[in-house]
């Protein structure tokens, strides 16, 4: 049987997890852009 | 091999998103934000607006990564003080190491970002104020000198030099004053907080001018800062970054923030402290208002 403190905290680390994909997405995101924008001279 | 009751015991996994959040000072950075985007507006040159928006990013995230690495360090005596005993760190909610290694990520990866996207001027003027904030007022200065939020402003002043290295490239006269605005405007906008929370600080055994020199000595200076702000916030308009109304308007906020500190020398209670505290942070906000919206209008000369 699962505590509800686990519980708790397995949804903060959920949280956390989905927070760090949508970073590294965006990052990704912003270098590409960053790339196109360097090669045409901006 | 770690037994996973032993990491959960040791409270990992505890910190949620908020508390990642809160360990970046966001209040703090906002205000960063603000000024290190005005200097990178009003700065000569030009930055392509993608670019624009990674530089106040990177500056934003080298500043809250500065953030969590005082907040890593200081962890002891925010405990001490009600302010402060509710963040991550103090509350047990984040360990010392997550909060550290989030920190030097972050100030790392901002200073490489800025330095392979924008520029290396700015990207080392960036890792300067990173390392100004923790190593010499997180470390050095704070816990030993009154003069610590002085000297250790200087850290919070960096910013708009950043932005205007961004967009020109270099640092001229008009980052100087921009910087000098900043640098002193610090001392009687933390010392007005200090004055009221002079208790706090004693306990936490962090030397703030009014627990060392008193709150008599602490006004007197105040009301000085506040004199020399005078000439320092009509800097640009005599540097040609502004005009003349912008001249006129920043003088005149000048002049009703040192209305306020005449007003905290003539009071006994903590009221005319708590207004001066505000009033400044509006004080800044217009300021950098002000010179944005003058560049925005060409000058308004």
């Amino acid at each position: 049987m699962t505590m509800p403190a686990d519980k708790q905290r397995q949804r903060t680390i959920r949280a956390r997890n989905r927070a760090l994909v949508l970073v590294l997405v965006v990052l990704a995101a912003l270098f590409y852009v960053v790339t196109i924008v360097r090669m045409t001279g901006g | 091999m770690t037994d996973l009751g032993e990491v959960r015991a040791a409270g990992f996994g505890a910190a949620g998103v908020r508390d990642y959040v809160a360990i970046l000072k966001p209040r703090v950075m906002s205000l960063v934000v603000f000024t290190g985007a005005v200097g990178l507006a009003v700065a000569p040159g030009h930055l392509h607006p993608v670019l624009a928006v990674v530089a106040v990013l990177c500056i934003a995230v080298g500043a809250g990564a500065a953030g969590a690495i005082n907040m890593w360090y200081d962890r002891d005596i925010d405990a001490v003080m009600r302010r402060t005993a509710g963040r991550p760190l103090p509350a047990g909610r984040m360990l010392p190491g997550e909060a550290l290694g989030f920190g030097v990520v972050l100030a790392v990866g901002a200073v490489l970002v800025m330095g392979l996207a924008v520029n290396w001027v700015a990207a080392e003027l960036l890792a300067l104020t990173i390392a100004f904030y923790v190593f010499v007022y997180t470390v050095w200065l704070k816990r030993r000198t009154p003069q610590n939020i002085v000297i250790g402003g200087a850290a919070g002043a960096f910013p708009p030099m950043i932005g205007w290295a961004a967009s020109s490239g270099g640092v001229g006269w008009g980052a100087i004053a921009l910087f000098a605005i900043i640098f002193f405007w610090t001392p009687p906008h933390f010392w007005a907080l200090s004055l009221y929370r002079s208790g706090e600080y004693a306990a936490a055994g962090v030397p703030m001018l009014p627990v060392v020199a008193g709150p008599g000595e602490t006004k007197r200076q105040m009301l000085l800062y506040t004199l020399i702000l005078w000439p320092v916030a009509v800097a640009p308009t005599l540097l040609g970054v502004a005009g003349f109304v912008y001249g006129a308007l920043g003088l005149l906020l000048s002049l009703i923030f040192t209305a306020t500190a005449v007003a905290v020398c003539r009071d006994r209670t903590d009221n005319a402290a708590r207004r001066m505290f505000a009033f400044s942070l509006l004080y800044l906000f217009l300021i950098f208002a002000l010179l944005l919206l003058d560049r925005g209008g060409a000058g308004w000369v």
